[in-house]
């Protein structure tokens, strides 16, 4: 005998989750990012440039920029799922959505650790 | 089912509570938040970290008091979000839930939010 729940693939709870998860995460980085801007913002570009030049920094700003993407994915679905109703709008909606995260993604990785090779 | 109690589906006309308020607020930063925020905010880093021109060309972006105007409003979005997500996770694990701390906690967000808006601008300008 199959035994499966006959209703739905229940990922919506693994959604909710992470969405929260991915929020938690991004809360601590943005009162680290705070705090560090209050009581030692950096000055110009080389400031800039010692701050990201430790790899907890980086490491940081990374987990903090992935859970951002995550937490908008979440987001985005959502809305796209209360608003539009057509399948194939809302699919391909969904696909630039995905494609644009998955390029901020990578962009993000190649600005903490490769500057200076940026495409513009 | 017949009624004749009114109708009032006019948008403008109807109030809604502040909790309900602090809500729609909070999808609609979401949303300008994942754009334009996002790739602003990328384009923002990558421009800091790339040279010394760049950063250059940021600083001088900045100082237009057009671009600092919406990026100011885009700030109000972010800190709104902030605040009304940290209220909902509150909510979540059970806290403020009976109608007055909500109408409480609503007030409150939207106030902090427009609180830290002034105070961040005040520090940057």
């Amino acid at each position: 005998m199959v035994k499966r729940a006959l209703t739905g693939a229940h990922y919506g709870l693994f959604d909710w989750l992470a969405q929260r998860i991915t929020a938690f995460v991004m809360i601590v980085f943005v009162l680290y990012a705070a705090a560090a801007w209050l009581f030692s913002a950096p000055h110009g570009h080389d400031g800039w440039k010692t701050i990201f030049g430790y790899s907890g920094m980086r490491i940081g700003a990374f987990l903090f920029l992935v859970s951002l993407f995550w937490h908008a994915w979440v987001g985005i679905r959502n809305i796209l799922m209360d608003y539009v109703h057509a399948t194939a709008i809302r699919l391909a909606l969904q696909v630039l959505a995905i494609l644009s995260l998955l390029f901020y993604a990578i962009w993000s990785a190649e600005i903490l650790w490769a500057p200076g090779t940026s495409w513009r | 089912m017949q009624s004749d109690r009114p109708k009032y589906l006019d948008l403008l006309k109807i109030r809604q509570p502040l909790p309900a308020v602090v809500s729609f607020l909070h999808r609609v930063s979401g949303a300008l938040l994942f754009f334009p925020g996002i790739p602003l905010l990328l384009c923002g880093l990558d421009m800091a970290l790339n040279s010394p021109q760049d950063y250059a060309r940021l600083q001088s972006l900045l100082d237009n008091s057009l671009i600092k105007g919406l990026l100011t409003l885009l700030l109000w979005f972010f800190l709104h979000h902030f605040f009304a997500g940290i209220r909902f996770l509150a909510l979540d694990l059970g806290y403020g839930g009976a109608l007055r701390q909500a109408r409480a906690s609503s007030k409150a967000v939207l106030a902090a939010s427009i609180l830290f808006t002034v105070l961040v601008s005040i520090r940057v300008w």
